[in-house]
């Protein structure tokens, strides 16, 4: 996949390529750090359709409901071998107790015999977190154990 | 009443007059730089009101305005991007400054307003107005389109013609005999192409001498820091603009975006204040006569600008669309075609009915602009329904 960059000068940077249908998705980031998402007019290719304007956060769940749900996938399909072993997202969402928490007061290991494999944050993998990672409102877990683990790992990080 | 409550009720009437000139323009997506021109006409020397009282501080607060003007648009470039827009843009730079200043530079002339007044008008109408170029751009959500690196090139090449250009000028206007004219924009030049290689070596180091974590502490410096500048370029007649453009140019990274994030606010109320004060110096009785010349400056300076971004865009290998919108994006003329008039009109060396033409120009162009920047897309539209061409 070919992304083109292009500088804005005063503005930022332009960061976007062709999909198959022929349009142009990228982004624009801006120096101050703002983030527009774009999308090109399917008649014409040299002007956008859309410019929505994202803050950081919003950026950052687009780019965990973008990457992750292929992770889980390539998870699932290097488990497809082991009977029993599957693949889960779970979200720390806003209610959750464990968010600003690290990884170890959650004591998943141990509870449910479930393992956090990665964690998805602002479109960034961070794989294998330690017993010291905060988890912050807004993460996706992925999360690998049997069905029924996967089923208590969900209501911890929900219920605590 | 003391002068003194004289002159902090007239600031207290133009500041509030401007606000509200501010929510009108908003109102309606314009920039509201057209409106402060008309305030201050209103208020000045044979308009409706006479504000003399406060006269002595707008003075030193538009010299401030545009110190400020220029050190922001040098904080928006990096050094890197300058030389990177001037490589690209080269070609369409050079013609964009053909096209766009001779008209200028010939209406000068046939007025009878000798070389000195063919440099001025010649540079109020080349310029274009990035300010609100770029709020357009944003505005119309076009900052993704292909067309748009085109437009900012060319808005760079611009501002580094005017860090050359305005030395000139200043050094025409202090009316310096040949050869120590020749000395002071020797040193002009050299202080530009120092600066420059400063900001591409050691921006960190400059960056880290104004920087602060106080922003208190970091305010004062970079003020002052601006301030001294300036003074210095204006000393040497370099154009204490210039001066502060260039320290903008070499502040860098995250420094360069906090503060252009703190003195925002510090350039709307000293700029509007600058804006006022050039129209407070226009005499309206001398803008009719001109009128006429003002009108015709603005037809054909549209049309030479979108000439410039149509060619510069088809290099590009860009579409017919997409060409219109790069033209049209580039109409309008603002902040710094003020500058440069209100310069001529510090030195005294300006016709009032020259500098009555430069403001009726800008106030047209700065309305014109935006509105062809908008009108562009269905206008190409249409003409292409009735020709029945392709746009391709």
């Amino acid at each position: 996949m070919n992304v083109d960059v292009t500088a804005l000068p005063g503005i930022g940077v332009r960061k976007d390529f062709e999909v198959r249908s022929g349009r142009r998705v990228g982004v624009v980031a801006h120096r101050d750090g703002d983030i527009d998402l774009i999308v090109s007019k399917p008649d014409d290719p040299d002007a956008i359709a859309a410019q929505v304007p994202l803050s950081t956060d919003e950026a950052s769940v687009l780019a965990n409901l973008l990457g992750a749900p292929q992770l889980v996938a390539k998870l699932n399909d290097d488990h497809r071998d082991l009977p029993g072993i599957t693949t889960r997202q779970l979200a720390i969402v806003d209610e959750s107790p464990y968010a600003g928490r690290t990884l170890g007061e959650t004591g998943m290991r141990t509870r449910t015999k479930t393992s956090i494999v990665a964690v998805m944050r602002a479109g960034q993998l961070h794989p294998s977190p330690g017993p010291d990672f905060t988890f912050t409102e807004g993460d996706l877990l992925v999360v690998v154990g049997t069905p029924d683990g996967l089923e208590a790992a969900a209501k911890i990080l929900v219920h605590g | 009443m003391t002068s003194q409550a004289l002159a902090l009720l007239e600031l207290g009437v133009i500041l509030f007059a401007l606000g509200i000139c501010g929510r009108v323009a908003g109102r309606f997506g314009m920039s509201p730089i057209p409106l402060y021109l008309l305030g201050g006409l209103a208020f000045g020397r044979g308009g409706f009101i006479d504000l003399q009282a406060a006269t002595e501080f707008g003075h030193i607060a538009s010299e401030i305005g545009v110190v400020l003007l220029l050190l922001l648009l040098g904080l928006e470039y990096t050094a890197p991007e300058l030389m990177t827009g001037l490589r690209r843009s080269w070609g369409a730079g050079v013609l964009d400054l053909v096209a766009n200043a001779l008209p200028g530079a010939a209406v000068a002339l046939i007025m009878g307003w000798g070389v000195l007044g063919a440099v001025v008008l010649g540079g109020v109408t080349y310029i274009s107005s990035s300010g609100i170029v770029a709020k357009v751009l944003d505005d119309l959500g076009r900052l993704g389109n292909r067309e748009t690196p085109v437009v900012l090139s060319i808005l760079v090449f611009e501002d580094l013609a005017m860090a050359v250009y305005l030395p000139i000028l200043t050094m025409m206007l202090a009316g310096l005999s040949l050869l120590s004219g020749l000395i002071s924009l020797a040193v002009a030049l050299a202080t530009v192409t120092v600066v420059l290689v400063i900001a591409l070596r050691f921006g960190r180091v400059v960056s880290a001498v104004v920087d602060s974590v106080d922003r208190e502490v970091f305010l004062l410096q970079l003020l002052g820091a601006a301030l001294l500048v300036a003074g210095a370029a204006s000393a040497l007649n370099v154009s204490a603009a210039v001066g502060a453009f260039l320290l903008g140019i070499a502040i860098s990274g995250s420094t360069a975006h906090e503060a252009a994030k703190l003195l925002e606010p510090l350039r709307d109320l000293f700029a509007a204040i600058f804006f006022v004060a050039f129209g407070l110096s226009i005499d309206p009785t001398a803008i009719p006569p001109v009128f006429a010349w003002a009108v015709a400056l603005a037809v054909v300076t549209t049309g030479t600008k979108i000439a410039v971004g149509w060619w510069a865009a088809s290099r590009q290998g860009i579409r017919r669309m997409g060409r219109a919108r790069a033209g049209a994006a580039l109409v309008a003329r603002g902040e710094f075609s003020i500058v440069i008039a209100g310069l001529a009109v510090a030195y005294g060396k300006a016709d009032a009915q020259l500098a009555a033409l430069a403001s009726a120009y800008v106030l047209l162009m700065a309305i014109l602009g935006p509105i062809a920047a908008r009108v562009v897309e269905p206008v190409v539209e249409f003409l292409r329904r009735r020709s029945g061409v392709a746009t391709s």
